[in-house]
């Protein structure tokens, strides 16, 4: 049987239409974008013919769209920056507490060098507590930073209201990292007043080492790299072509209207089909309007997550564990720690993470043989006790 | 150019009849260690000496030659014809060396002659070499010093050669790998087997590492961790036959059919069992683990006893002596501990129970084992073991 790959929020396998474009680029199109020649003007014309495909998928303009080496980096650029181009104007910053690590770390880092962060704490279904959000909101805030979709358990976040409570502070930026939400659910960046939003192109089925980050026209960020000037200085050095060409082509291929619906059918199937055979297991993912289409997170009593991990993997299923797999409490993630499970279901956490490829056919596999691991791995674990 | 290098091994030197055959191990182990730079190398005997001779790089030569077991120091020496103008202007040549690194030198001249027919003997020689030096070194960077010299120029004069060298390179001593036997390793991805396994070689054991797999209780991640940590103990033993039991049929029924407090002690038995089967086919005369007294509950005297009782072969814990502080000082050293703490569960700690039996008795461990019929699915875990051959370099 062929491998069943459901760990995509993970990471996605890059569609042969990318594949196809990055092996021309790196043919042919391997000048460097900056040369003078025509072989350089090539290469230009790559880079702005994807970052033209950026800017209409986020309906905004294209001059608004900067490269980046990953997710990571955009979030680098645009929360550091924009920290120290306001701190002029204060010193306080508002996060969650279930950002991606590649948020929550540069916020830490801001915190050792004068800023003050308040993170807001998120209710069961991983949802942030508007009010306090509200209440911590005051002169002195100049950027407000939150995901659009949480990556382990898919809850989407309140963006259009967060955007009303944070658009009436003058000063203030408002980021957003939209790295799971890209392609997934429908967000207007310019309606909602986001200023900065971070995208990345191998959650799409798109090319590792590339992300982009907007950056609203209308304000000013410091640079956080410096050098010859590539992306409007923001992040300088010669431009990934192949990269930045397989981003464009992701893009055109992101699921459409009728792919999100499979999707959501397909995880509303697993998560239904999971409840119904498998006894004791709680699922996590909010209920399907207020979570993303393709994540799917569930609690299994008296299981280890890794362990299930590795079972499903023996049978060629690919999952990952919905949490840093490990008996200690410091190590489970805030979002985990949220949802106030019962002891015996924290450590039985695993995320199932779908794309527009997956069909029935492999849901139907998938449950049969977690059905089987969950009770044999139960049956062992469980012991003769 | 060829370099060549005056190697000491203290311990062999003791063992009268066997001398010759565990020089004769130690000077091919040496051969194995540079084999991979494709350059010849000649290596010979003289009474209490082995010379080297090759044009290999003299970093890597020194680093190869500091992880062979049995070799005490060795020092990157010049031959010199038995001429006193030629020795002079060698050891002149050492002291500018010397003083490329160092600003100033306070030198002395030790010299040996177990040539007696040479010219002068070893005090005349000191003398004379050392004011040999002082005449042809600016008077503000050079000085005698006998007792704390920061630079030691020893001259040897021998039957057909004399030799100059100034280095001494420390070796981990203890005796050449081959000479006392084969031993199977209990090796886990823990911090202690590892350095466990090391003491062994540097009693000149050649290991036979055995690790017990059992996906998905441990990860293949860990695998990987267990064949890096043989890889650094394969540069003291030239390669390594790492062993992989499949282990979960066997841990699942002991699980199923075994007291929970006693899975601990009955998994450490089987595991010990099958050591023995697999190593014994191997001519392996003992078993090495990473146990000391008195760390967890496997471990306590009681437990120890318990499984002790399993094997013929001898257990040997040479970590018995150290607190977990040394033992991890001595896994940096070895370039094991980074590897060690990566963080991948064993099965170890997947399958732990909630009150393991500290004080274990032998009836209570046999009682807990009636249940347990696996002696085929032992011989099918012997017969199927994974052998995967681990080259140093």
């Amino acid at each position: 049987m062929d491998e069943i790959y459901l760990d995509n929020a993970a990471t996605t396998k890059p569609i042969s239409e990318v594949v196809k474009k990055m092996e021309k680029v790196l043919k042919v199109h391997y000048a460097n974008p900056s040369s003078l020649h025509k072989l350089g003007i090539n290469a230009e014309k790559l880079v702005k013919e994807a970052r033209l495909q950026i800017s209409n998928e986020l309906k905004t303009e294209k001059e608004e769209i900067i490269f980046t080496g990953s997710g990571t980096i955009a979030n680098n650029i645009g929360i550091k920056g924009a920290a120290y181009r306001l701190k002029k104007f204060g010193n306080h910053i508002i996060t969650t507490e279930i950002e991606h690590k590649s948020v929550l770390e540069i916020f830490k880092h801001l915190e050792k060098n004068g800023f003050e962060v308040d993170y807001i704490p998120v209710n069961k279904k991983g949802i942030i507590n508007l009010d306090i959000l509200q209440e911590k909101l005051n002169e002195n805030t100049i950027l407000v930073s939150t995901m659009a979709v949480n990556n382990e358990i898919g809850s989407i976040q309140p963006i259009k209201k967060i955007s009303e409570l944070v658009n009436k502070y003058d000063n203030l930026y408002f980021h957003v990292d939209g790295v799971q939400a890209l392609g997934k659910i429908n967000l207007n960046i310019k309606e909602l007043g986001i200023d900065l939003y971070t995208i990345s192109a191998h959650k799409v089925h798109g090319p590792k080492g590339v992300g982009a980050l907007y950056i609203n026209k209308d304000i000013f960020i410091d640079k956080i790299l410096h050098g010859s000037g590539q992306e409007k200085g923001f992040y300088p050095g010669t431009e990934n072509t192949p990269g930045i060409a397989g981003f464009g082509e992701a893009i055109k291929h992101l699921p459409n209207i009728e792919n999100i619906k499979k999707m959501k059918k397909l995880k509303y199937f697993l998560s239904q089909k999971i409840r119904d055979e498998i006894h004791n297991v709680i699922i996590n993912t909010p209920s399907e309007e207020k979570s993303a289409p393709h994540i799917l997170n569930v609690s299994f009593a008296n299981i280890k997550g890794e362990v299930l991990v590795h079972s499903l993997e023996s049978e060629n299923i690919y999952i990952s564990t919905g949490s840093a797999c490990t008996s200690r409490k410091d190590k489970t993630s805030h979002i985990i720690n949220a949802l106030g499970l019962p002891d015996n279901y924290r450590e039985g956490t695993v995320r199932f993470s779908l794309s527009q490829f997956n069909t029935k056919k492999e849901m139907e596999v998938t449950i049969k043989t977690l059905k089987q691991q969950v009770e044999r791995l139960r049956k062992i674990m469980g012991g003769n006790r | 150019m060829s370099n060549l290098y005056l190697i000491r091994y203290g311990e062999i030197a003791l063992k009268g009849e066997n001398r010759s055959m565990f020089e004769d191990i130690l000077k091919s182990n040496i051969k194995k260690s540079l084999k991979t730079e494709n350059e010849d190398v000649t290596i010979y005997k003289t009474p209490g000496r082995i010379f080297l001779k090759t044009k290999i790089d003299q970093d890597i030569v020194i680093n190869r030659l500091q992880k062979i077991p049995g070799l005490v120091s060795f020092s990157p020496v010049e031959e010199v014809a038995l001429d006193y103008d030629e020795i002079k202007n060698v050891v002149l040549k050492s002291a500018q060396k010397a003083l490329k690194n160092k600003d100033y030198i306070n030198f002395r001249i030790t010299a040996r002659r177990s040539n007696k027919s040479f010219e002068y003997d070893s005090m005349e020689l000191q003398y004379n070499l050392g004011e040999y030096v002082i005449e042809n070194i600016d008077e503000s960077k050079r000085e005698v010093d006998l007792h704390n010299p920061n630079l030691d120029i020893n001259v040897e004069i021998r039957k057909n050669s004399a030799y100059v060298y100034s280095e001494v390179y420390k070796g981990m001593g203890g005796l050449p790998v081959g000479v006392t036997g084969k031993v199977g390793l209990m090796l886990s991805g823990g911090i202690d087997s590892p350095v466990a396994g090391y003491m062994g070689l540097k009693r000149g054991a050649k290991l036979i590492p055995v690790y017990f797999h059992s996906f998905p209780f441990t990860s293949d991640r860990t695998k990987e961790k267990v064949k890096e940590l043989t890889q650094v103990l394969a540069k003291y033993q030239n390669n390594i036959d790492l062993h992989i039991v499949d282990f979960t049929d066997i841990l699942t029924e002991m699980n199923e059919k075994c007291p929970n407090d006693l899975i601990t002690i009955i998994m450490r038995r089987l595991m010990i069992k099958i050591t023995e089967l697999i190593i014994e086919q191997k001519n392996g005369k003992a078993i090495i683990t990473g146990e000391s007294i008195g760390q967890v509950a496997s471990q306590t005297l009681e437990a120890l006893k318990v499984t002790n009782e399993v094997p013929q072969l001898p257990i040997l814990r040479p970590l018995l002596g150290l607190n977990k502080v040394q033992i991890i000082d001595l896994a940096k050293k070895i370039g094991t501990y980074d590897i060690s703490i990566q963080p991948y569960d064993d099965c170890c700690t997947v399958f732990v129970p909630d009150s393991p039996e500290t004080r274990p008795t032998i009836e209570q461990v046999r009682k807990g084992e009636v249940d347990l019929n696996i002696d085929d699915k032992i011989k099918e875990a012997v017969e199927n073991v994974e052998v995967i051959h681990i080259e140093g370099y």
